[in-house]
């Protein structure tokens, strides 16, 4: 098996082994530190080890019974719900019109809604922070949605425009040549069939704006605090071990969360 | 005869207005998301580019004067020193893994492809975490360093320059990953067969047909992990300890600490202007390169 040729070069498996060996190393180094959080997690003692020398679960009962935390989540929650309904409604709509449009200017609308991606993120936040003040929009739940969301529109917009990319729009034209509106041709035909970018893409946002630290570290404070601000904050003060219980649960979403993308992507491929 | 011509025109010009009316409303779904990103970003970075010539007086370089300090040009040498490492690093872990990935069965790929996701999906303060928590004194690493005899006393690998770039790495290995993946599964297979028929060893092979042809892979991933290093603001200031200070954090310090608005905003020029000569730089290399490829 070894000795067999692995590519049209003729090259053994033998001898790239060490190939081999070297990329499951990096693998493991993707994969193996951010798992080794969960056993961890379990850990009775403050000092947190692997494997646990006493198995608890001290550290999800800090968890639940704190009042913060569990407004951080709500929080978190809520601005992650709003910012998937925002970006996913503008973006399709913007991807939708942008690629149907034959206008020239089309080029360049897509290239700034693609801003939001390129500029650093430390920058937004100092620059939402500095709208906001006058606005009365610091600590707002309003705020965090507005700017999460500007922060997903592009995910939004690329994957839709994937999707579109793949359905003939010849289609919408025998819809509306046979009456039906825009509109409608648009819900009925259309979306239907790109209906896995676009739940893909919402599946981003949502995780964009649970992700999101450092637009919050500036503008939610107070009440509006998300999990990210306080998971950083609590990072940077002291370690406090119950950040691996509340670590673990997100490496469980996402685990579902990759897994749905993934299935949504399998569908979309078929 | 001339009035069924005008009669025609006058058609065609109601035809092409309606259509043109059509584009327009076309283009007008695209609003809502455009009001939402001019508001969000380009109100504030114009609002960041005018404070930053502005204070009490009125217009001034001062805050620019300011940056010509040495304290900033360190910390612009870190930004640099960390952005390139990081990116050498990922071209090194990450061109093996995607090069083999590339070869695999489908299903093997998809495997390590989801290997790959998976940090990418996973929360960035999780993994940061992790490392923490894996990198620190009394670490899982240092126990199991010292265990296996391999040091005597724990090693400093945390709040540092060296834990920095090993969470930063691991944050930017899958913008790197997925874009040489998808270049190298273009590559057409016959290439390489006919550079082996024509006599070439593998090694050569490798260098002259391969790593060519996934050059556009590569630079778009080098350009991805380059420029998202040079904004990088979590992972070093929690992995760094205070001892790695990047130009992110500079800005957000002069804001929280000093409430200082001019300096923030020039810091904040700086870095924007920085950042998009680079993406300008590396969309001229590529475009070269794929000129290049194409050219052969």
């Amino acid at each position: 098996m070894l000795r067999r040729p692995a590519t049209s070069t003729q090259i053994t498996h033998l001898q790239r082994l060490w190939l081999y060996i070297l990329c499951g190393l990096v693998l493991f180094y993707l994969v193996v530190p951010t798992l080794l959080v969960i056993p961890m997690s379990f850990s009775g003692s403050r000092f947190l080890s692997f494997p646990p020398e006493t198995w608890s679960l001290r550290w999800y009962r800090a968890y639940f019974d704190s009042v913060e935390w569990r407004a951080a989540t709500s929080v978190s929650l809520q601005a992650a719900a709003w910012t998937t309904v925002v970006a996913t409604v503008t973006g399709t709509l913007a991807a939708y019109g942008l690629h149907c449009s034959r206008l020239k200017i089309t080029k360049h609308l897509s290239v700034l809604l693609v801003l939001p991606m390129i500029i650093p993120v430390i920058l937004l936040a100092v620059g939402v922070f500095m709208l906001f003040a006058p606005l009365q929009l610091n600590s707002s739940l309003t705020g965090l949605v507005l700017s999460h969301s500007a922060l997903a529109i592009p995910l939004v917009l690329i994957t839709v425009t994937a999707g579109m990319r793949n359905f003939d729009l010849n289609q919408e034209q025998v819809a509306r040549s046979l009456g039906a509106s825009r509109p409608r041709a648009f819900v009925t035909v259309t979306l239907p069939q790109i209906r896995n970018s676009v739940l893909s893409a919402a599946l981003l946002s949502f995780v964009v704006s649970l992700d999101e630290v450092v637009i919050a570290l500036l503008i939610a404070g107070g009440d509006m605090a998300t999990l990210p601000r306080r998971m950083f904050l609590a990072l940077r003060d002291e370690i406090d071990p119950t950040i691996a219980s509340i670590s673990t649960i997100l490496i469980l979403l996402s685990i579902l969360l990759l897994g749905l993308s993934q299935l949504l992507d399998r569908k979309r491929s078929k | 005869m001339s009035s069924a011509e005008s009669g025609v025109r006058q058609n065609e010009t109601a035809l092409a207005r309606q259509a043109f009316t059509e584009q327009l409303k076309l283009l007008s779904l695209s609003f809502p998301a455009l009001l939402l990103v001019g508001f969000i970003v380009l109100i504030p970075m114009g609002w960041l580019f005018w404070l930053s010539f502005l204070d009490a007086d009125g217009f001034t370089l001062a805050h620019y004067e300011r940056l010509l300090h040495p304290s900033y040009g360190l910390t612009l040498r870190t930004t640099f020193e960390l952005a390139f490492l990081v990116t050498a690093v990922c071209v090194v872990l990450g061109y093996p893994l995607a090069y083999i990935a590339a070869q695999m069965s489908p299903r093997a790929a998809r495997i390590v492809l989801l290997c790959v996701l998976f940090p990418f999906w996973t929360s960035l303060l999780v993994r940061t975490y992790a490392w923490l928590v894996l990198l620190q004194r009394r670490g899982q690493l240092n126990t199991w360093l010292q265990d296996w005899g391999l040091t005597d006393a724990p090693l400093r690998l945390v709040h540092n320059f060296t834990g920095t770039a090993i969470g930063m790495v691991h944050i930017m290995l899958p913008f790197m990953i997925l874009p040489l993946y998808a270049a190298m599964k273009s590559i057409d297979e016959n290439y390489m067969r006919a550079a082996a028929n024509l006599g070439a060893s593998p090694v050569q092979a490798f260098w002259q047909i391969h790593v060519p042809l996934s050059l556009p892979g590569l630079g778009a991933g080098v350009m991805v992990v380059f420029v998202l290093s040079l904004g990088f603001y979590v992972t070093p200031a929690l992995l760094g300890g205070g001892r790695v200070m990047m130009w992110a954090m500079q800005i957000e310090r002069s804001l929280a600490v000093y409430s200082d608005w001019g300096a923030a905003s020039a810091l904040g020029v700086v870095l924007l202007v920085i950042t998009l000569a680079m993406l300008w730089l590396f969309s001229r290399l590529t475009g070269a390169v794929n000129a290049a490829a194409g050219g052969r």
